[in-house]
């Protein structure tokens, strides 16, 4: 049966949608787009598929080449992988669709090569989620990493150097996490995670152990942009195309916080990253200074997409937040705000791009008129924003709220008035931008409706309604993480 | 911004001619050694790439590209690729899971076949990592003329 | 003792030293291109960290031989054979950025680039 396959059918149909997009886009430019929604469609298909077998069937477990496991190379799927798969997969395909006008404006010519990197950028990601081999993990993070860089290479002025630097950290990163792997290989001789798991708990209070975690876990910050070593970031999505910035914001970050906590929970095991080394703990407290750092510094910006990647630093503390507080609760919470902040932020960056794909304004003081201008995608900007906020009944509201009450779970005050606290400092800057769109007078010309092409519009609008939706029925992806978190932790 | 070199050097252009075929046969060697011996698909890339890059160097980027053009590479690293995921889609139409050569009827037994297998697929790596290696150097030779 | 760490393990010391190395040049120089230079320094000694770690003395490749001998672990080198590809995709990455800088901005030294940006 194919469904046997699917695993590497996710790997496969990505590797050669990518390299068959030169052929394609030699015979038509203009189809190498097309193409790529096919692709991502596939893919999102294919982890929709895998979701659903997983739910009913129990774990999948796919050997490459027939090996058996501790030696070959395993895709190993459960609830956690498969939820992020249809979270990346789901978040590439809209975005595709959404980059054809967007990416034709603000890199035109270059469909090709532009469109060969999106693919292996998403087909890189869902290699580090479905694998279930950590030495494999590595290669999927270089290549969708390389992807990025590309990609991120492709936008302004300054894209280039914004490009550099995060080539500079994330290659930093990723020797962190490779040497992470060469002393968990060196201690025990394997790579396979679950095999893994079984190994490591004879050699609990090995030094080498404790160095293996700290590059692990200090490799894995950075691609997450966990706030001291976010500084690649902002600038990464700054200059980087809109559709690109959409992409990254959704995706990339929430793989790197998917792959610390496979490291952590499934690799090493929660009780010792919890209660023997407080690496958790320690995480947890860098995560509430970033959510508040992320906010006060979002503040500061007046560029929109400037802003909104330092809102991600916050929120990407948020997730860590609940991963790190590691109660039921509190991780339902994180791990259910890697699905809220994918639809926000995507959402969000989609409209900060079809802003800019119709008047090219980025100043958030010059978007005075705005709201009657586009009316639709505004609206959508103030669906994601309120979610954003916190506000019921988005999704939003839901995550923050179990993570709130993971907090007081765990008897931690402080990290319960942080996220209130930075609940209200989103507000701030969110308000800036309503002020100006709904409430600023536009003093010279007449205002005409002049919105977003509907290809760039029905992704946005869509994401807006799954964040209302999801919201409304936040029960459905609850019940699903609860199974997995669950089975982790004790 | 200078043109890309083109040597006039005859110690270099006679030395070219006589490595260059040795290169290129050396790195066959090597991919189609790879399944019993060392060697494979990544290196005989590398060597049969520097095999092109000592006749670019030699003869200029101009006459090189009337071999191997931008567009051939594109399309030899796509049929690399292509042959690569053929083989292992092959064994799943087979019955055996992805890359498990064993199941692929060619040869007269599973190791045998195993072996075809892992030739096939050193091949499409050694043809991909060519083109990739080669389209790499060109991209920064090209730069120099100012695009 | 301090001693005979040193000579047995002497691979770690160097690899860390150059690990060292490499990491001085990614963050201190302004260059762009040394940066690229730190880089590469700093992934190949991870490589040299891989390879050395695997290496048994007087042993031979794991080739099927008529009679039993001592072979290295394949794995690690085929491992680092892969990042080896890797770090020389990120290096082409790295050199073809810096040269689309430089056409942009006529220089190589980070400060003068950002304030250029500016």
């Amino acid at each position: 049966m194919i469904t046997d396959h699917l695993p590497i059918l996710l790997i496969v149909i990505g590797f050669f949608g990518a390299f068959f997009t030169p052929i394609i886009g030699m015979i038509r430019k203009e189809l190498c787009s097309p193409w790529a929604t096919f692709i991502t469609m596939l893919q999102f298909l294919i982890s929709l598929l895998l979701l659903y077998n997983v739910i009913t069937a129990g774990n999948i477990s796919y050997w490459l080449g027939g090996w058996q496991p501790p030696w070959g190379i395993e895709y190993a799927v459960d609830i956690l992988n498969a939820f992020v798969l249809v979270i990346v997969a789901g978040v590439c395909f809209s975005v595709s669709i959404y980059s054809r006008k967007s990416l034709g404006l603000e890199v035109p010519g270059k469909e090709m090569p532009l469109y060969t990197l999106y693919i292996l950028l998403s087909t890189g990601m869902l290699g580090i989620v479905v694998t279930g081999d950590i030495f494999n993990l590595y290669v999927f993070l270089e290549i969708a990493s390389l992807a990025a860089y590309a990609l991120i290479a492709l936008g302004d002025r300054q894209s280039r150097m914004a490009s550099f630097n995060y080539m500079i950290m994330g290659t930093i990163s990723a020797s962190f996490i490779l040497m992470g792997i060469g002393y968990l290989y060196v201690m025990t001789g394997s790579l396979n995670m679950a095999d893994l798991s079984r190994l490591i708990p004879a050699l609990y209070g090995s030094p080498v152990l404790l160095v293996a975690i700290a590059m692990l876990v200090v490799g894995l910050s950075i691609k997450t942009a966990l706030f001291p070593l976010h500084t690649w970031l902002p600038d990464a999505y700054t200059h980087a195309p809109s559709a690109i910035s959409a992409l990254l914001a959704g995706t990339f970050t929430k793989v790197g916080i998917y792959a610390l906590i496979r490291v952590m929970f499934t690799v090493i095991s929660p009780s010792y990253v919890i209660e023997t080394v407080p690496v958790m703990s320690m995480l947890t407290w860098l995560a509430a200074i970033g959510i508040l750092a992320g906010s006060v510094l979002a503040i500061a910006q007046y560029d929109i997409k400037r802003m909104l990647a330092y809102s991600s630093v916050s929120q990407i503390g948020y997730i860590i937040l609940g991963v790190g507080l590691a109660n039921n609760i509190a991780m339902t919470g994180g791990i259910l705000h890697i699905l809220s902040h994918s639809l926000m932020k995507v959402g969000l960056f989609m409209v900060a791009g079809a802003i800019i794909y119709r008047t090219g304004i980025k100043n958030i003081y010059q978007l005075k008129g705005m709201g009657k201008k586009m009316p639709y995608t505004m609206g959508a900007f103030v669906v994601g924003a309120l979610s954003m906020i916190g506000i019921p009944p988005t999704i939003g509201f839901a995550s923050k709220f179990y993570l709130a009450w993971g907090a007081l779970e765990a008897g931690n005050w402080v990290f319960v008035v942080v996220i209130l606290l930075s609940s209200l400092l989103t507000a701030v800057y969110f308000w800036r931008i309503f002020e100006n769109v709904y409430f600023g007078v536009h003093e010279t010309e007449e205002i005409k409706k002049d919105e977003a092409p509907l290809s760039m519009l029905l992704p946005i609008i869509a994401f807006a309604v799954l964040i209302l939706l999801a919201g409304l029925f936040a029960s459905l992806p609850i019940e699903v993480i609860k199974i997995w978190v669950t089975g982790v932790l004790p | 911004m200078k043109a890309a070199p083109v040597s006039n050097d005859i110690i270099l252009r006679t030395g070219a001619s006589i490595m260059v075929p040795v290169i290129l046969l050396w790195g066959l060697y090597v991919l189609i050694h790879g399944a019993i011996g060392p060697g494979g698909g990544f290196q005989a890339g590398v060597i049969l790439a520097a095999g092109f890059i000592l006749y670019t160097t030699a003869f200029g980027l101009k006459e090189a590209k009337k071999i191997l053009s931008v567009k051939l590479l594109m399309v030899i690293a796509s049929t690399g690729l292509f042959i690569y995921a053929g083989v292992g889609m092959l064994a799943i139409i087979f019955g055996g899971n992805f890359l498990e050569y064993g199941v692929i009827p060619i040869g007269r037994t599973p190791a045998e076949a195993s072996k075809y297998g892992i030739e096939m697929v050193e091949l499409g790596i050694g043809l991909t990592v060519m083109s990739i290696m080669l389209s790499i150097f060109y991209d920064i030779a090209l730069k120099e003329k100012g695009e | 003792m301090v001693l005979e760490l040193i000579f047995t393990k002497y691979n770690y010391i160097i690899y860390i030293t150059l690990m060292t190395i490499g990491f001085y040049g990614m963050i201190g120089k302004r260059n762009l291109i040394k940066k690229l230079i730190g880089m590469s320094i700093f992934q190949y000694s991870i490589f040299l960290f891989y390879v050395s770690a695997a290496d048994v003395s007087g042993g031979t490749a794991p080739i099927l031989l008529k009679e039993p001998a001592v072979y290295v672990n394949p794995l690690p080198h085929v491992l680092i054979l892969t990042a080896i590809v890797v770090a020389v995709s990120t290096l082409a990455v790295g050199l073809s950025l810096a040269i689309r800088i430089y056409r942009e901005f006529g220089t190589l030294d980070e400060d003068k680039i950002l304030e250029l940006s500016k």
